[in-house]
């Protein structure tokens, strides 16, 4: 039955947790995610038997998380980014061994120790690769509490439908704030066992292994071009974002996460003054929505993007790509946790654009 | 075909002869485990990973557990072992054998599953994970291969080398000043409650590899009856990278290697409550 909540944002996600029928979560308590392991702590194993163990470190947690998930069952961790920074090496093994699981990062400031405020500081890392060698992992940007619960499920089915990491990439004020959320129903924990999967080999197969070690060079290229094509089939086939208002939209504002919600408040507030202003939200971050902003950056009516972010600039280098030149793309970001507020934004859109739109 | 190869061929196939005949079935006392493949182990000659390999290999084959057995091997020279081992395998980074093992055996715990560890792997980088996996008394095994050195990376230091031996990484033997002592891990995780069964063995003479088997033995066992974790060290050579001969290592073994890591029990279960 589908029941509605008010919760904060990471108890919500340790409840989508439980609910889409997790069998592992290892994890390590960091601020400001701590909530998650001791909800889970709480709650889990009585209600589903799942396992939920606290490790030594996150190093620990995250090949905890490789030995489950090559068992075929379905593991996760979450951790904030200095730990997540720890679990690099492991990601990147799992990566490369092609195991199914989820990562979720409330990102707090850094660098460094830095603050436990929020912060998107982590986009390079979790986009563009972070530990060693050429992978991807599937990142999910939630921007409210709702997509707190409803990622985790989608990041479950991405990461068994293409046996690949998948990153919630949330932020600590996402995971503090209270929201009502509509959970869904609970699901069955897993029942079959996937080919691949190291269970104990029956008679009448050949020994499954998993690894990420191919010293052969031709063998490990030949490893390394069937990840990117499978790369290139995620960036056809899972490519997610939202567009609002921009169909009359004169200015574009790029944003993820929490940023996006606050960018809608600034665009309400520009189109007060005149300013027809749209707001394009990735929700997938890898794979990012390329053609869709190169797309809406040919439009005639569009004559730039301000893409906002807390942090120094990470996603604009993707919005600079995908709109090609074909219009200016301006940049506003606030660091050290904290959050930019619509009016800023709205002062940066006039700034930037106001003399030019007619 | 001159004389010589013809007499050489002849001579061969008089062997073979003599071979199928000493090779017949009521002669036969030791038969390879069908859980060891055939594959050739690329392992130097006289290393002590062949033989625990085999130990390993022959317990799960007689004790009929194959089909509900996961290994786990981290980077170091037996992180092939997968290539010879006929039973499901993960691969595990750099010190993290332990913690790869729970993974496994938490979500899957009436399975059977050990990790396979050197020294380097064991009680250096993964020294957290090795003490915090016993320390929860995990229901695995954990086989502990101790040869005082860096094999994969080409003889560097490791954290049991002993004091003065010399290393690429301690070329003027080791300086337990500035380099500290050799760790004894296991008689570490032998003060530990969660730890069922630890014990040293070696591999360089007949009567230890039986010790040896019979520790792996009971392990397996034990985890059968989810007694808690059990650690078996085996003190083994690395003739390459102690620059000797097969036999100058199994005596090098003997005489330095014993002394500092004597062979026997650190822990046994307690009998009276088994
Ligand atoms: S380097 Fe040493 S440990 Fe490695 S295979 Fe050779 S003898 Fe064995």
């Amino acid at each position: 039955m589908k029941e509605s909540r008010l919760m904060k944002g990471n108890e919500a996600l340790a409840e989508a947790v439980i609910r889409s029928g997790c069998d592992a979560y290892f994890g390590y308590p960091i601020t400001p995610q701590s909530e998650i392991l001791e909800y889970l702590s709480l709650e889990a194993h009585k209600r589903t038997g799942m396992v939920v163990l606290q490790a030594e470190s996150e190093v620990a947690s995250i090949n905890m998380v490789y030995g489950a998930a090559g068992t075929g069952k379905r593991a996760m961790t979450s951790s904030s980014s200095p730990g997540i920074s720890l679990m690099q090496e492991g990601i990147s093994y799992i990566a490369c061994a092609e195991l199914p699981c989820l990562l979720v990062n409330v990102v707090r400031g850094g660098p460094g120790l830095g603050t436990i405020q929020p912060s998107q500081g982590d986009y390079f890392q979790a986009v563009k690769g972070g530990g060693h060698g050429d992978y991807r992992m599937i990142v999910l940007a939630p921007s409210n509490v709702q997509e707190m619960v409803d990622f985790v499920r989608l990041g479950f089915d991405l990461a068994f439908k293409w046996r690949n990491p998948v990153m919630i990439l949330a932020d600590g004020a996402l995971g503090q704030m209270m929201e009502k959320v509509e959970l869904f129903e609970q699901m069955q924990r897993k029942t079959n066992i996937e080919p691949w999967a190291t269970v104990g080999k029956p008679k009448d197969r050949e020994r499954n292994i998993i690894t990420s070690l191919h010293i052969k060079p031709d063998k490990m290229e030949e490893i390394n071009l069937h990840l990117q094509a499978k790369y290139k089939e995620i960036e056809k086939e899972e490519t997610r974002f939202a567009t609002i208002d921009c169909d009359d939209a004169e200015v574009i504002l790029t944003a993820y996460g929490l940023v996006a919600r606050i960018c809608q408040k600034a665009a309400q507030l520009a189109r007060a003054k005149g300013i027809k202003v749209g707001v394009f939200r990735p929700k997938t971050l890898f794979p990012f929505p390329y053609d869709a902003i190169n797309k809406l950056a040919a439009k005639e009516n569009i004559k730039g993007f301000l893409d906002v972010e807390m942090n120094a600039g990470q996603m604009v280098e993707d919005v600079r790509l995908a709109v090609n030149g074909q219009k200016k793309v301006e940049f506003h970001g606030r660091m050290g946790g904290i959050v930019p507020s619509p009016e800023e934004i709205l002062a940066k859109i006039e700034e930037k654009f106001v003399g030019e739109l007619v | 075909m001159n004389e010589k190869t013809m007499l050489e061929e002849d001579l061969r196939e008089q062997e073979v002869d003599q071979a199928e005949c000493i090779f017949c079935n009521e002669n036969i006392v030791y038969e390879k485990p069908d859980t060891l493949l055939d594959t050739p182990m690329h392992y130097c000659p006289g290393c002590g990973h062949g033989v625990a390999h085999r130990l390993i290999a022959e317990v799960i084959s007689e004790l009929g557990i194959q089909e509900n057995t996961i290994g786990v091997a981290p980077v170091g020279c037996a992180v092939f072992a997968y290539n010879y081992l006929n039973i499901d395998m993960q691969e595990a980074a750099h010190g993290r054998a332990s913690a790869v093992a729970t993974g496994i055996k938490r979500v899957m715990p009436e399975k059977y599953v050990f990790s396979y560890q050197g020294d380097g792997d064991l009680a250096a980088i993964g020294t957290a994970e090795t003490i915090h996996t016993c320390n929860r008394g995990e229901n695995i095994l954990i086989v502990f291969i101790n040869n005082a050195i860096y094999g994969m990376t080409g003889g560097q230091m490791a954290p049991t080398t002993l004091p003065g031996m010399k290393t690429t990484t301690s070329p003027f033997g080791r300086d337990v000043l500035t380099m500290g002592n050799p760790l004894k891990i296991t008689e570490i995780v032998a003060t530990l409650p969660g730890v069922y069964y630890c014990t040293r063995t070696a591999v360089n003479t007949p009567a230890n590899v039986r010790r040896a088997k019979k520790a792996i033995l009971k392990s397996f066992e034990y985890q059968k009856l989810n007694k808690g974790l059990c650690f078996v060290e085996i003190v083994s050579d690395c003739p390459s990278n102690w620059k000797m001969n097969p036999v100058q290592a199994n005596k090098w073994l003997e005489e330095n290697m014993l002394p500092y890591y004597p062979l026997g029990d650190l822990k046994v279960p307690n009998e009276k409550e088994n």
